[in-house]
């Protein structure tokens, strides 16, 4: 059963996995709490305009969706309450504009793009040591923020009208906590693509919160499921040579499934 | 400085076409215990709000303390309305009041033994210390509305806001609830909104009535013209149980 791990790639990947599971368990149990899946879709699907981008002006795809997900994460926290359009109208704006630029970026590039593929769906099986390294030091802003601003975060989450009456800066911390979505974005998009990684923010954080009453253990528990997550469904790719991402992802949704049932049961 | 510590100055408040508050004027003094009761949709919330600074009036001037909302964040304690909340949220009872803590000066900084002392000391005065522990989903409606007491409480308020407080709680809890504010408003300024006139009018010692605009005359009587106009009906179907030292007949006028 460990034989699969006397490759290179294959460490890699199952070091990919636990840094994205950090990043995801942390950063999706808010998305989950404050209930801002559907604005964290619409940053990462952005995100697919910088990796067009990376392809078409030949510099790291990643960086290019780091450039686009940040972006689109200040641009929806800075325009929220201050426009006539709704909020999920923006962020079906912000989605497709995403999509339709990364598609137009990669379509005036000539020649063929083997591993566009890989953006849209992951391919953890092909992520480099300089992957490692971006996903380590995102992981490590998005645990110093967090631990910084947590009971800021709790409160914006639980009621941001009471924080903002008590004088926190509410704006400024959702602006940071979405920055956060999109650096997640960015650590996961190796993982499971822009496509997926709504799951990865959402499945592993919704199980823990069906089992606990805290944020920080949400948090842990999140971050436990989801490197349980990504490694048995990398081996099981291995082992039925399936889509990497897609068998993580699928994963996630059978123990959710699991897991509501038995709590449903209880 | 003067004792008008909320005074609201032509404040009009519009949402496109429709207008939710219409050329308020409002003045409250230190020390008030004022009810504003009004139908559900009379723009009571609103009127909260529009004191906090929440939301910005179209028109007219809000003055709280001498100041603009903004400027005075921190010295008003608010207690939302309860049914916005998920009663799921992972938080404890004590995760909450030390919400009441927060603030830009705690930017930075972890709650320090004050906080969590002074958390306690008003979760023990709304009777609900050994609840601290407990998470917010397993509350009762009535002890949830207590917890959120105490986090307004916290903060150590110069005025208190209370929107609907005791709309989910039954008859018990809400003459408890309305006597520990009564002991409350020796210390604190209170303002608080309701659309159940019945119990309000006992404990306040002020009501103004607001529709869309505001009858105020600045003491308890409310006349039934006032009443019938502020709720659009009959006085007789919306009076029940309201003491007739607070009603006063139109004729007398
Ligand atoms: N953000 C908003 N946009 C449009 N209409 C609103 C908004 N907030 C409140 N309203 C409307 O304003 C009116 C007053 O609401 P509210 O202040 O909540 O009344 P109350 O608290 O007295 O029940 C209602 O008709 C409500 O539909
Ligand atoms: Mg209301």
């Amino acid at each position: 059963m460990l034989d699969f791990l006397q490759y290179e790639f294959m460490r890699n990947a199952l070091m990919a996995g636990l840094l994205a599971s950090l990043a995801c368990g942390i950063i999706g149990a808010l998305v989950v709490v404050k209930r801002i899946s559907l604005v964290s879709g619409g940053i990462s699907h952005a995100a697919f305009g910088g990796v067009g981008l990376g392809y078409l002006l030949d510099f790291d795809p990643l960086l290019g969706a780091l450039f686009f997900a940040l972006a689109s994460s200040l641009g929806m926290g800075l325009m929220r309450g201050r426009t006539k359009v709704s909020e999920d109208s923006a962020i079906g704006i912000l989605w497709v504009t995403g999509m339709s630029l990364g598609v137009l970026f990669i379509g005036l590039r000539a020649g063929y793009t083997p591993d566009l593929f890989s953006y849209l769906f992951g391919s953890i099986l092909t992520v480099s040591r300089l992957d490692l390294a971006i996903m380590f030091v995102l992981d490590m802003v998005i645990l110093l923020v967090v631990f910084t601003f947590y009971k800021e975060l709790l409160a914006l989450s639980f009621d941001e009208e009471f924080a903002t009456v008590r004088g926190v800066p509410t704006r400024y911390v959702y602006l940071t906590l979405l920055s956060m979505v999109a650096l997640t974005v960015v650590v996961l998009i190796r993982i499971v693509g822009v496509v997926l990684v709504i799951a990865m923010l959402t499945i592993p954080a919704t199980i823990a919160w069906q089992f606990s009453h805290k944020l920080h253990r949400i948090m842990f528990g999140s971050t436990v499921l989801s490197v349980v997550f990504t490694t048995s469904g990398l081996w099981l790719s291995y082992v039925f040579n399936s889509a990497s991402g897609a068998t993580i992802v699928l994963v996630s949704v059978a123990a959710f499934i699991l897991s509501s049932t038995l709590k449903s049961l209880r | 400085m003067s004792d008008e510590v909320i005074k609201l100055e032509n404040v009009w408040v519009r949402y496109g076409n429709l207008t939710v508050l219409e050329d308020v004027n409002l003045t409250v003094f230190r020390g008030d215990f004022l009810g504003i009761i009004g139908p559900n949709g009379g723009g009571k919330t609103t009127l909260l709000k529009v004191i906090l600074g929440l939301i910005k009036p179209s028109r007219g001037r809000v003055t709280v303390l001498g100041g603009s909302p903004e400027s005075k964040r921190g010295l008003i304690g608010y207690v939302p309305q309860i049914t916005q909340f998920d009663r799921n949220f992972p938080a404890s009872v004590l995760d909450v009041v030390l919400m009441g803590r927060l603030g830009r000066g705690k930017l930075f900084k972890r709650y320090d033994e004050q906080d969590k002392r002074l958390a306690l000391e008003m979760l023990k005065a709304m009777e609900m210390a050994e609840f601290k522990d407990k998470p917010i989903g397993e509350l009762s409606g009535g002890q949830l509305q207590r917890v959120l007491v105490a986090r307004a409480l916290a903060s150590e308020p110069e005025i208190l806001l209370l929107d609907e407080p005791t709309a989910s709680i039954d008859e018990p809890t809400k003459t408890e609830l309305y006597e520990l504010l009564k002991k409350l408003n020796e210390k604190v300024t209170i303002v608080l909104v309701s659309h159940d006139i019945g119990v309000i009018s006992t404990y306040v010692d002020k009501i103004a009535c607001l529709n869309k605009k505001l009858f105020y005359h600045g003491s308890k009587e409310v006349t039934t013209k006032t009443l019938e106009e502020t709720y659009r009906c009959p006085v007789e179907l919306i009076a029940h149980g309201v003491p007739h030292r607070v009603l006063r007949k139109h004729e007398e006028e």
